[in-house]
């Protein structure tokens, strides 16, 4: 089975983030990596797509950064398509999905993973409005996928537990973090990605117009950006043996017990 | 431009409108002259009297949607009422699983962007505009759209007070489900409902929850136990969820559920900003961290610097004498 894989790249989490001074959006130059929560995404798709499939990558970069996607690759990944434009900086959730649409038409897979939701941007709509785009059915918040017969079995989080969905294929599957434990790639593969296709292509290649995407695409601006408003630390109680008592005159205070 | 118009998805769950529907009819009057529900899943009229209580005039119902996903269904019916005329300036939709399926479907089918994760509205210049909580909840970015109506708005749980406005019914009307093909072609075989004791975790008035500083997945007992004392909930970090430690439909935080109890324990939390997105809304917080830096304690109206394997147990065993 093939599978495409959507695969972020994003700034490192531990770094302290940044906003454009003028346009407010994150600021995403410089060093890329992939997005822990499209890691098992692609352990998903590794697993699914068995000896006689493949793993296909789909990104979407401003800066035709690749380094994420090495890592993808590295963990077994066969080959990736990243759309690389500057035409791309602000696009906003719908025109990602967009590019990612046009991509992945040209892989045409048997199932299209996602994350639920980017670290970075979180906006956690992409993958359902790309299958719309597609035309495809959709499973979103799976905590276990298995594929049999044609049809993709998935358990969906709900709010009360989980729901059994069953979907046939082609469909589109947003996995949660934890769906499965990603693998560490091994020296050989790290080695083995540095030579694997990574075709990149532009926004005019997919056939899309510049004005689908970008700034003007997305018909939504962020106004102002003001500090929240703080909350402040209170009382610090270094434990010798009897802070459990502080905390009980904390609950009697607050009439709780 | 003003703001005439916003429709609510209504989601039910257990024959009821979720709290969030509430919240956000309870916004929606208060902005816009007429508001409307949106009801699927069957029993549109067992809910009318709730939701009209909270400020919907109308319920707009899909019916019983036969064991399908509603994403695709509910965006479709919506994109054709839409097309056919009947526009509303704004979509309100309750950050829930299906909520988010049927936004991205709805945005999609009618080519508008959707704005997520929006913690409040407001008015200015006759348009909404909404606001986010970014970087931990540090700052809060306000943004607005500038094309064509009608806004979609996905909100969290917990953004505004669900307020009943003491009106009768809501009169229901029926829209018809246009048939949309393969895109709506999962459905759901078997529900699972995961047994749970004492409130549900994002209306509890004590919430109680564990991370990584427990250690072990079996140390979570002692926030189970503690959460139980209290007549709270149990919650927990994503660290020990991805862990596996708990199931997810415990996770506290940006990717799981947004809580404002009356008080927050966290035990054994460091505070990464993906949590505090989801907790710091808490009146009275207590952390017990056994890391002095640890940012939750920024946050915390008691902080507790220990070991949690010394302080919950004694903190349990006093709590049981007492009562």
């Amino acid at each position: 089975m093939n599978v495409v894989v959507c695969a972020k790249q994003i700034p490192d989490p531990a770094a302290p983030p940044a906003l454009d001074p003028e346009r407010h959006t994150l600021v995403r130059d410089g060093k890329l990596i992939l997005d822990d929560s499209d890691a098992y995404g692609v352990e998903m798709g590794l697993q699914l797509a068995g000896d006689d499939g493949e793993v296909t990558l789909v990104s979407m970069a401003p800066n035709g950064e690749v380094s994420g996607l090495r890592t993808a690759l590295a963990m077994g990944a066969a080959k990736a398509i990243l759309v690389s434009d500057e035409a791309l900086r602000g696009t906003d959730a719908l025109g990602t999905a967009k590019v990612l649409a046009k991509a992945i038409e040209r892989v045409n897979p048997d199932l299209v993973i996602a994350a639920t939701e980017s670290t970075d941007g979180y906006t956690g709509t992409t993958p359902v409005q790309l299958a719309e785009l597609l035309g495809l059915p959709s499973v979103t918040f799976a905590k276990k996928v298995t594929v049999e017969g044609g049809k993709v079995r998935v358990e969906r989080q709900t709010e009360a537990g989980y729901d059994e969905v069953e979907c046939p294929l082609p469909c589109v599957v947003t996995v949660t973090a934890g769906v499965v434990e990603p693998r560490y790639p091994s020296f050989k593969g790290i080695m083995a990605a540095k030579s694997k296709p990574v075709e990149q292509l532009t926004v005019a290649d997919l056939g899309l117009s510049p004005d689908e995407v970008g700034f003007g695409g997305a018909r939504q601006e962020i106004v102002s950006v003001v500090p929240a408003e703080e909350r402040g630390a209170g009382e610090i109680v270094t434990d010798e043996g009897d802070a459990h008592e502080r905390i009980i005159q904390f609950l009697e205070q607050l009439k709780l017990i | 431009m003003a703001i005439d118009t916003i429709w609510v998805l209504a989601e039910q769950q257990d024959g009821a409108p979720v709290p969030t529907a509430l919240e956000l009819l309870t916004q929606a009057r208060a902005m816009a002259g007429t508001v409307k529900a949106v009801t699927w899943g069957g029993g549109a009229e067992g809910l009318a009297g709730t939701l009209g209580e909270y400020g919907a005039q109308v319920v707009y119902d899909l019916g019983d949607l036969g064991g399908k996903l509603p994403g695709p269904l509910v965006a479709a019916a919506l994109a054709e009422r839409v097309r056919s005329g009947d526009q509303p300036d704004a979509i309100f939709v309750p950050t829930t699983y299906d909520g988010r399926d049927i936004a991205g479907r709805l945005s999609a089918r009618l080519d508008v962007p959707v704005l997520t994760n929006v913690v409040g509205l407001v008015e200015e210049n006759g348009e909404l505009r909404s606001e986010h909580a970014v970087f931990g909840g540090t700052q809060i970015v306000t943004a607005r759209f500038t094309g064509a109506r009608p806004g979609i708005f996905v909100i969290r749980a917990k953004s505004f007070p669900a307020e009943s406005a003491g009106g009768g019914p809501a009169s229901v009307e029926t829209l018809t489900v246009p048939e949309v093909g393969a895109v709506s072609a999962a459905s759901v075989q078997q529900r699972h409902v995961e047994e749970r004791s004492g409130p549900k975790l994002d209306e509890a008035d004590v919430v109680v929850s564990g991370g990584r500083g427990l250690g072990a997945a079996e140390h979570y007992a002692l926030v189970e136990e503690l959460a139980r004392l209290l007549h709270g909930a149990a919650g927990a970090s994503r660290a020990i969820v991805d862990a596996g430690w708990v199931p997810y439909s415990h996770q506290v935080g940006q990717t799981g559920k947004t809580v404002k109890p009356t008080l927050y324990i966290a035990c054994g939390i460091s505070g990464a900003t993906q949590h505090l997105v989801g907790m710091k809304g808490a009146k009275h917080i207590i952390a017990i961290n056994k890391d002095p830096e640890a940012p939750i304690f920024s946050v915390a109206d008691l902080g507790i610097v220990g070991d949690v394997h010394k302080v919950l147990p004694k903190l349990i065993e006093a709590l049981k004498a007492r009562s």
